[in-house]
């Protein structure tokens, strides 16, 4: 197999090669996503009009619906590369499982903020036990419950390998625990956007809106790639500090360590 | 095959029943928080009655967790876990083998003593059954998911917090949909059989999910 000709995935997925491409990639997202980050939040302050019943409030919606899909997207994000630590062994896909978790947690909090601020003035209250907010919360603490494991074990690749089970466990109760929610409680709006028969939101909002979408998914990709960029550069410090402690010891007992004993380098 | 399931699920309740074993533990825990929440609530029989079918349900769940932490860990600390694995039976025998014990010492207690505890909130006897039942639907489901979080906190050290962390949302649905069935039953608008069907169902899907889940934590763990 050595001799076929490696795939581009293999190549862009080698962790040396990926810090190089994704260095040069991530200051062009970064600045891709702020502009159209100030195109959306442009459309939605300026051009957006207030809705007929909710006033100016409802521009609370640009952030809460792509903080709520962010958190979503993330959860997705982690089970692929879930099934890539798992299946392949492969450590960027537990780098990129590690990096999402955080940022997938601080989104729906987002989501969960923005929900209970517009409540306030919608629904008189900052918290209802409506289905959807509910299982938004029951996702971030499940975000919790993942950050906790990965901070709990040392040893980076079992801690994948544990949370990647975790992950997917947890990506076959999500649509368990939103129907089961669903059936305990139903106060919130029917879904909107993504619904038979076309959207039910206005053009004039709805653009805006998909802007912002698109905006908090790009954004929200740099982010995830720095991360990953942090967490590749942490897991070397690692290993250097491990190979630097080894030598030191080696060096007092006067034994050199066999090559094979040291920890595998990324 | 099956005496080798037989003979893990007898040693795990030889292990309950002996000191040091939670077998018992649990049983006088749901006894606690049942005791609890009227002290929080107040001694209204009225509101007791209407709320005992989820207290009795939350303090089953709550008390499941009890036990949960030392699964697999006190296998995994004396070496047993490491001839588990290389025993003649697949992985996922011998956690189902280890779960069936874990609810025979903590489920099914729970559930053939929870008519008695109805008697501390108020509950009439259509409660008392429905509960019972339900209980003993449902807690197999909580068991299975709790074994996943067992599993993977097997090796840590003080993993007892985390699994709760871990599992408590897992459980949301089986508390849902095991309480709408009781109180289905004490007159709603579905019939009792349709949220017990589903809890039904949430249980086999965890007795899938969980083994298979829970052996994959223990066999990569290594």
């Amino acid at each position: 197999m050595s001799s076929a000709p490696i795939s581009l995935w293999t190549r862009l997925s080698n962790p040396s090669h990926f810090m190089r491409w994704s260095g040069t990639l991530a200051p062009w997202l970064a600045g891709l996503s702020g502009l159209v980050l100030a195109l959306g939040l442009y459309l939605a302050w300026f051009v957006a009009p207030p809705d007929y019943q909710q006033g100016e409030t409802v521009r609370i919606m640009f952030i809460h619906v792509p903080a709520a899909w962010l958190g979503v997207f993330f959860y997705g994000a982690m089970s692929l590369s879930a099934v890539g630590t798992l299946v392949w062994r492969h450590p960027l896909a537990d780098v990129a499982q590690r990096a999402a978790a955080p940022i997938g947690a601080a989104f729906t909090l987002i989501c969960l903020v923005t929900g209970s601020l517009w409540g306030k003035p919608m629904w008189g209250t900052y918290w209802v036990w409506d289905a959807r907010l509910t299982s938004m919360l029951l996702l971030f603490l499940i975000y919790c419950g993942i950050v906790a494991l990965w901070r709990t074990m040392e040893d980076p690749n079992r801690a994948a390998r544990a949370v990647a089970i975790l992950t997917l466990v947890g990506a076959v109760n999500l649509p368990i625990i939103k129907f089961s929610v669903n059936w305990w409680s139903t106060l919130h709006q029917p879904a909107s956007i993504l619904r038979m028969g076309g959207p039910t939101i206005d053009p004039s909002m709805l653009y805006p809106l998909l802007v912002m979408i698109l905006a908090a998914t790009l954004g929200g990709t740099t982010l995830h790639l720095y991360a990953m960029r942090t967490e590749v550069m942490r897991r070397r410090v690692r290993t250097l500090t491990i190979r630097e402690a080894e030598r030191l010891d080696a060096g007092r007992v006067a034994v050199t360590a066999p090559p094979d004993a040291l920890p595998q380098a990324l | 095959m099956i005496g080798i399931v037989s003979a893990l699920v007898a040693r795990d309740l030889a292990l309950a029943a002996r000191v040091g074993g939670s077998g018992a533990l649990s049983l006088v825990f749901f006894l606690m928080i049942v005791a609890l929440i009227p002290f929080a609530l107040g001694p209204d029989l009225n509101l007791l009655a209407r709320i005992g079918p989820a207290i009795l349900w939350l303090a089953a769940v709550l008390a499941t967790l009890i036990g949960l932490d030392r699964l697999f860990q006190a296998d995994e600390e004396d070496g047993s876990l490491d001839l588990m694995t290389a025993a003649p039976v697949p992985l996922e025998l011998v956690v189902l083998a280890k779960v069936v014990a874990h609810w025979l010492t903590t489920g099914l207690p729970l559930a053939l003593a929870s008519p008695l505890f109805g008697l501390l909130v108020a509950l009439d006897g259509t409660a008392m059954g429905a509960t019972a039942l339900t209980l003993l639907v449902g807690t197999p489901a909580l068991t299975c998911i709790g074994a996943v979080g067992a599993a993977l906190t097997a090796s840590i050290r003080r993993g007892g917090l985390i699994l709760a962390v871990l599992v408590l949302p897992l459980m949301v649905p089986t508390l849902i949909f095991g309480v709408s069935a009781t109180e289905a039953a004490l007159g709603g608008t579905v019939p009792f059989t349709t949220p017990l069907a589903i809890l039904a169902a949430l249980s086999l899907i965890a007795a899938v999910v969980g083994t298979l889940a829970a052996a994959a934590a223990l066999r990569w763990s290594e």
